[in-house]
């Protein structure tokens, strides 16, 4: 640690540092861009996964953290605190666009939420409000008179502009420029539409078949969850997890556990980590079955839906069983899980391990090998390690590329140290390889519920909290591995017991932000084979 | 007159009152021979093959996906005929969250549902804004912006339930009258003029 931060101490000596669960590094807003430009390149920090972007109001002033990772130097990870310049009413912060490619998107919800203007980020619109929208929803002041912002069945305004602002004398200076060119061609797809799997829309622009530029219009399932949570305690905020990326429950779920129990200091028994994990394994499988099942109804082979769904539908009378819900679960609670195991678990949990097998071996045979899927799938959507990095694509989706992104693995949490398992990793990066990823995965996710089948201890699944939970002033982050990438929470509390700040950093909302990038230059057919084969789900990034 | 489908036992029912009121006020109202037997076959045509349309936004949604495949099968009751485009659609399932930038979007496809239309509002969301009623950004239920038929609670509900709605839904078309009478298609453009739409309704 000591040579990051003598480093940065160098390159920036006003930096101070503060050693919280990850190191934190606060810097003047005027040196905020050279410092991105050395951390992302020089080659003793090579901090080049950005994680996520944490806007701020901390009343007397605003501002953003920056999480970021570095997968060259054994993913160590680092948070930036920069306070913004400005006013209340303008504050400002230079973008670091040019530094990492997925940041365009952050900063544009940073934006929305917070009115932070990004200098010289060229896309500084609003994310998922409306153009019209009146105030900045997660800043402290925010008005919620429901009057301000009506509810209307009038269509929403639509622009072709989008703002860029310059910095020019101290003064900050909005210039207006066109998403397209007046020339271009440009198609709407959605929001609502059966391929974009839930409400999200493109505005593509094509030229003939190719598509040139996709503009990714979101919002039309942002329910304002970040917000919700700064008015609730701590176990009521969990089940907004559940409603994220609903298949990835039981993930998300344990993973804003752990992180409430670590700032909480509280110790789980081995008993529930090991439920735990065996329903995020479980979830696992679900999801990548349901994932199968619908990308390949995507392509025209609805029968494959049906094959995978019968898997799906086993495992979630698994969980039904102990958890009483087929889904939103709501299962892990702070301190362990909700209840104990159903009697009939572990035999269930056998009969299905002895099944998967065999169900692979039919899909490989459905559809893996079938000469119009590889058609369309092989070398569809290439997308490089370098640029899933940049772009902050993880998951089965940039394990495909290349990129060793599996928290489990390279940040194990919980159990998975001394579990014996494999990550999946391709290196094609299309549309092929993060479909095979991913039927592989499945059989990962089975091999780590074989050593844990037998092997649950005895122990009480949920040790005693106190009622009340309060959390110490403070602030934390963690990841968790969901099942389409790695959704980041970081918490803010100021010793109550409602949390001050939480925000979500769900892994789908890069995995759209990647569309433009990958699908240009390809076929307009080809749009719905990568939407798919990136497999994002659409409340959660719009959370 | 007991009002049921075929699958279904008339004492199975829940509510069997207010369908039992909807028969009184139909026979109230006086019915002419021949109209009363056109109306009877329509329905029973209509009744029978509801098609629903693909829409969803959240995790409802995933249910309806579930519904649709082998083990609940909708197939078995004639439901099983999605359609991606409003006009051929007979119902909307709302399953899923409405937020605020969605309203427009949401109240386009139902006036481009080809008449009759339904509206079963499914799971906490479509009915009341669910866990989400207090945030910035949600429409506290659609009952505001569409007329609705059938209110399905759960969160999600099961497909179980999601069966028993469209029954109750082919149920209550079994009981409507299209020829004379004041009948539910008045009481939709009542509601619509009430809620116009500018550009849609003028
Ligand atoms: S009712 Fe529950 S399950 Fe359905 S969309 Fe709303 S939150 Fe999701």
């Amino acid at each position: 640690m000591a040579t990051i931060q003598d480093k940065i101490a160098a390159l920036c000596p006003e930096a101070q540092f503060e050693q919280a669960d990850v190191l934190q590094v606060t810097v003047p807003e005027a040196k905020w861009h050279d410092l991105a430009v050395a951390l992302r390149h020089d080659a003793d920090l090579a901090f080049d996964y950005l994680i996520t972007i944490v806007g701020m109001d901390w009343q007397e002033s605003m501002g953003c953290i920056y999480y970021m990772m570095s997968t060259s130097r054994g993913n160590e990870t680092l948070a930036v605190k920069v306070i913004a310049a400005g006013t209340r009413k303008s504050p400002y912060l230079p973008s670091v666009f040019d530094v990492w490619a997925v940041a365009t998107l952050y900063e544009r919800e940073v934006y929305d939420f917070f009115g932070i203007i990004f200098v010289n980020n060229p896309d500084m619109r609003r994310l998922f409000l409306s153009i019209d929208w009146v105030g900045y929803p997660l800043r402290k002041d925010y008005d919620t008179d429901p009057k301000l912002n009506p509810i209307s069945t009038e269509s929403e305004r639509q622009s072709d502009f989008t703002d860029t602002w310059t910095l020019e004398k101290g003064k900050l200076v909005k210039n207006e420029v066109r998403v397209f060119q007046p020339e271009d061609f440009v198609v709407n797809i959605g929001p609502q539409h059966p391929s974009t799997h839930g409400v999200l829309r493109f505005r593509t622009c094509i030229d003939g078949e190719t598509i040139k530029k996709i503009d990714v219009y979101m919002g039309y399932i942002h329910r304002g969850i970040e917000k919700l949570m700064e008015g609730l305690t701590y176990p009521q905020c969990l089940p907004f997890l559940d409603r994220m990326d609903y298949f990835s429950a039981q993930n998300y779920h344990s993973g804003m556990c752990r992180l409430v129990e670590r700032a909480a200091g509280i110790k789980i028994s081995r008993r529930a980590e090991v439920i735990r994990v065996m329903m995020d394994e479980l979830s696992r499988i679900a999801s990548h079955c349901l994932f199968m099942g619908t990308f390949c109804m995507d392509l025209g082979a609805t029968s494959m839906l049906f094959y995978t769904l019968r898997v799906r539908e086993q495992i979630l009378d698994i969980m039904e069983k102990t958890c009483g819900a087929r889904m939103t679960f709501n299962y892990p609670c702070i301190g362990g899980v909700m209840q104990d195991l159903h009697p009939d678990f572990q035999k269930d949990v056998k009969a299905l391990l002895e099944i998967i097998p065999a169900n692979i071996k039919e899909y490989q045979k459905l559809f893996t090998g079938n000469v119009i899927a590889k058609e369309r799938m092989v070398g569809v959507g290439l997308l490089s390690k370098e640029d899933a990095i940049s772009y902050g694509v993880t998951g089965p989706s940039g394990r495909a590329s290349g990129w060793s992104c599996d928290l489990r693995k390279i940040r194990p949490y919980s159990i998975y140290p001394e579990l014996d398992f494999e990550e999946v990793l391709a290196t094609e990066g299309d549309s092929m390889a993060r479909f095979n990823v991913r039927l592989h995965e499945i059989e990962q996710s089975a091999k780590i519920l074989e050593q844990l089948v037998d092997n649950i201890p005895e122990g009480e699944y949920c040790v005693k909290v106190p009622k009340v939970i309060k959390l110490p002033a403070g602030h934390w982050f963690e990841m968790t591995e969901g099942c389409r990438g790695v959704l980041g929470i970081y918490l803010e509390s100021d010793g109550g017991t409602t949390p001050y700040r939480v925000k979500l950093a769900p892994p789908c909302l890069p995995l759209a932000g990647v569309v433009d990038h990958i699908t240009e230059g390809m076929k307009i057919a080809d749009l719905i084979t990568i939407g798919g084969s990136l497999d994002y789900i659409i409340p959660d990034m719009d959370r | 007159m007991e009002v049921t489908t075929k699958s279904m036992p008339y004492d199975a029912w829940k509510d069997n009152e207010y369908i039992e009121k909807l028969v009184k006020e139909l026979q109230d109202n006086g019915t002419n021979v021949i109209v009363g037997s056109l109306d009877k076959l329509i329905n029973w045509g209509r009744s029978n093959s509801l098609w629903p349309l693909t829409f969803a936004t959240s995790c409802c949604g995933i249910e309806f996906v579930s519904l649709g495949a082998a083990r609940f099968d909708m197939a078995r009751f004639g439901w099983e005929v999605a359609r991606s485009s409003p006009r051929q659609a007979d119902f909307m399932m709302v399953a899923g969250t409405i937020v605020n930038r969605m309203v427009p979007v949401f109240r386009r496809l139902y006036d481009q549902l080809a008449e009759p239309k339904y509206v079963i509002a499914c799971g906490s969301c479509a009915i009341s804004g669910g866990p989400f009623l207090k945030s910035y950004h949600v429409a506290k239920g659609i009952a505001d912006i569409v007329p609705v038929d059938v209110y399905l609670p759960g969160c999600p509900p099961r497909p179980e339930a999601m069966i028993y709605a469209i029954m109750q839904l082919s149920r209550k078309i079994k009981v409507e009258r299209f020829f004379g009478g004041v009948n539910r298609q008045e009481k939709q453009q009542e509601f619509l003029r009430e809620h116009p739409v500018a550009g849609v309704n003028d």
